[in-house]
């Protein structure tokens, strides 16, 4: 019987040990139970075993060690709690106009009061207060467009990279066509079609950023294909659906994962070059682009109502980009060390 | 251990695969020949062990046998069900047929998906074929084919890379074993493992097969696994089979040159032992361009005008066929 023949896989792995690059891998068996221990498991870890912490855990060494990753997280994670809590957090109304204060500047120079702390604009309305639900507007941008151009792009690489042939050839001469404009112009031709309002502007967005996705993802998905668990799959008669999304695609998510945190602030920069352009949210709106648009003309009268929203923007697409970078330093296996 | 002639689960005639490439913009059409007019039978509770270097035909063999590819040319029948290249099968019988053929890969880091758990691992040929079986049957399932394989039933929830090697192999295992098959395609299922790791999971095979009464079709290019595991030998040379046995016969007296130079590279620990090792010249000739006549005779210390120009025939009908002119 098994038993006898066959020692127990406590036994196997240890007997796995001594050999070199096994070693590494036999202690996970025993790390496992102190990093995921599950209800049944009852032995105790090996007392010398190096712990090799679970995936999770082994994501987040990485990625806290680029401290530009860290600081990028909190700043978004700050800018996202603001996002939330605008409405608590807002001292005034963005749209509520203050006639007696138009122009008003930040609280620290001459004639600023405390009431508005970075100051009014022209047509008196709070700076900060509309920053602050600007941030709202931003991650709605950044979420909607990331999410169409990805879930789109997803599906056309895995049909590219699943369907080779012509339709592989037709897909993908596609994408090159799209990806050969300059990504502004080309979004820019798209609202002026549509029409310019914020919904239409995220759509051409999302359009533009798409290729990228449907790329990478026909890149993993033909890594992947000729691999041995896709043949095994196959054998057992799995259908192409279940191929495509059960069997290929989870292993296919970390670059998609890293190109998501990206385009984020692609898009959140995108769609305030076209509100600045006046193609993207209108007027009333509190866009940190429209914002700068609006006020333009004051540039060298109140600096203020341009600087803010223009570093707003600067540090919520800055700190995305660093975490981006983080993010793919900590999931793309070639540049871990061992 | 040879049994009533119903018990024959694969038979195998004049099987062929052939690929067609093109040779870049000018070249043309241009035709691989990596597997020739190959017959052969396997009964239960048997193994038949195929041998020969990379590039012989063997994986092509395993994969035309597991169905990921269709024979170019020649018959095979699988546990009751025709197969050739046009016979084309209903869904309801490739599926009968996908019960009785499983396979486990050679490197068993590449074989298990990385983001299954072991229990979904186990239980996805389950999902995909018997729709009726319970999630819970399922599951008593997989956590009784683990312990059958020599792991633990806990190890259920667990991932791939938390596993060695040699248990990531028995994994493999379990996974063919679970629509109960009849033959099992071993496409050199230990020689990515270390040593000491190997002669466990063979022990295990050997359990296996007895336990179910399998048929191993045992794909390897390691003789001294070979020499344990098989009870029939078949030894490949550039898609053709050139020699064909039982392992006694074919390890105690070799007849083709090719099969000789073969065993004589072989190690034994033995260090008193006289070495006579058999070197052969040059290197395994292109599948794209194989040479006239018989295909060893560029390296083969025998050849004359005969081999050069007519290619030796196998004959089925012996109990020890050899394709050579010159036999030892």
């Amino acid at each position: 019987m098994a038993t006898d023949k066959t020692p127990g896989p406590s036994l196997s792995g240890g007997a796995a040990g001594p050999h070199g690059g096994q070693s590494a891998v036999d202690t996970d068996v025993g790390s496992q139970q102190v990093t995921e221990s599950s209800a049944g498991s009852r032995e105790k870890p090996p007392v010398n075993a190096q712990v090799r912490p679970g995936r999770f855990r082994e994501f987040w060494s990485y990625f806290v060690e680029n401290r530009g990753a860290v600081v990028g997280l909190v700043v978004f994670v700050t800018f996202v709690l603001i996002a939330l809590f605008a409405d608590i957090l807002a001292p005034h109304s963005p749209t509520e106009q203050y006639r007696s204060a138009l122009l008003q500047p930040p609280a620290w120079q001459d004639g600023g009061t405390r009431q508005f702390l970075l100051g009014t604009d022209a047509v008196g309305r709070d700076l900060l207060s509309r920053l602050i639900h600007g941030a709202r507007y931003s991650f709605f941008i950044g979420v909607i467009v990331v999410v169409i151009a990805a879930s789109s792009g997803v599906m056309i690489g895995l049909i590219a990279g699943f369907a080779r042939g012509w339709v592989d050839t037709l897909i993908m001469r596609l994408m090159d066509i799209l990806l050969a404009f300059p990504s502004l112009l080309l979004a820019l031709v798209m609202v002026a079609i549509l029409g310019p309002s914020l919904i239409n502007a995220m759509i051409a967005i999302a359009i533009v950023l798409q290729p990228h996705y449907v790329r990478l993802t026909r890149a993993a998905v033909l890594q992947e294909l000729p691999r041995d668990y896709v043949t095994s799959a196959r054998v057992v008669g799995a259908g192409p659906l279940r191929l495509m999304f059960v069997t290929v695609l989870p292993n296919c998510l970390a670059p998609i994962i890293v190109q998501a945190a990206l385009s984020f602030s692609t898009a959140i920069l995108d769609a305030a070059a076209l509100g600045f352009l006046g193609l993207g949210a209108q007027p009333p709106t509190p866009e940190w682009g429209t914002m700068l648009a609006d006020s333009r003309e004051f540039v060298l009268r109140a600096w203020w109502v341009v600087t803010f929203p223009g570093i707003a923007i600067l540090v919520n697409v800055l700190a995305i980009n660093l975490m981006g970078d983080g993010l793919r330093d900590a999931l793309d296996p070639k540049l871990k060390r061992s | 251990m040879s049994q009533a002639v119903d018990d024959t689960l694969i038979e195998a005639h004049g099987l062929s695969r052939h690929y067609d490439v093109s040779n870049g913009f000018f070249g043309g059409q241009a035709t691989v020949k990596a597997l020739s007019n190959t017959s052969f039978r396997l009964q239960a509770g048997r193994t038949l062990a195929v041998v020969g270097e990379s590039g012989c035909g063997k994986s092509t063999l395993a994969r035309v046998v597991t169905m990921i590819e269709k024979p170019t040319a020649g018959t095979l029948t699988l546990d009751g069900h025709h197969l050739s290249s046009e016979v084309i099968l209903s869904d309801a019988q490739q599926a009968a047929l996908r019960a009785s053929v499983q396979i486990v890969f050679q490197d068993p880091f590449g074989s298990l998906n990385p983001r299954q758990t072991i229990g979904r691992i186990l239980e996805e040929p389950v999902l995909i074929n018997r729709p009726d079986v319970s999630a819970a049957q399922r599951e008593q399932q997989a956590r009784a084919m683990l312990e059958m394989v020599g792991l633990r039933p806990e190890h259920y929830d667990r991932y791939p890379h938390m596993f060695s090697g040699g248990q990531r192999q028995r994994i493999a295992v379990a996974r063919a074993l679970m629509l109960e098959p009849r033959i099992l395609v071993l496409d050199e299922p230990v020689s990515a493992l270390d040593l000491s790791i190997q002669s466990q999971i063979l022990n295990l095979l050997v359990d296996l097969q007895e336990r179910l009464n399998l048929a191993y079709l045992f794909i390897s290019h390691d003789l001294s696994v070979v020499r344990h595991m098989a009870d029939d030998v078949m030894v490949m040379y550039l898609g053709r089979v050139v020699e064909k046995g039982a392992a006694a016969a074919v390890f105690g007296s070799p007849r083709h040159p090719y099969t000789q130079a073969l065993l004589s590279a072989t190690p034994v620990a033995d260090p008193g032992r006289k070495q006579t090792r058999i070197r052969l010249q040059g290197e395994l000739p292109s599948p794209l361009n194989p040479p006239v006549g018989c295909a060893f005779h560029p390296r083969c210390w025998k050849a004359e005008e005969r081999c050069r120009q007519t290619a030796p025939e196998l004959d089925d009908t012996e109990v020890h066929p050899v394709a050579c002119f010159f036999p030892l």
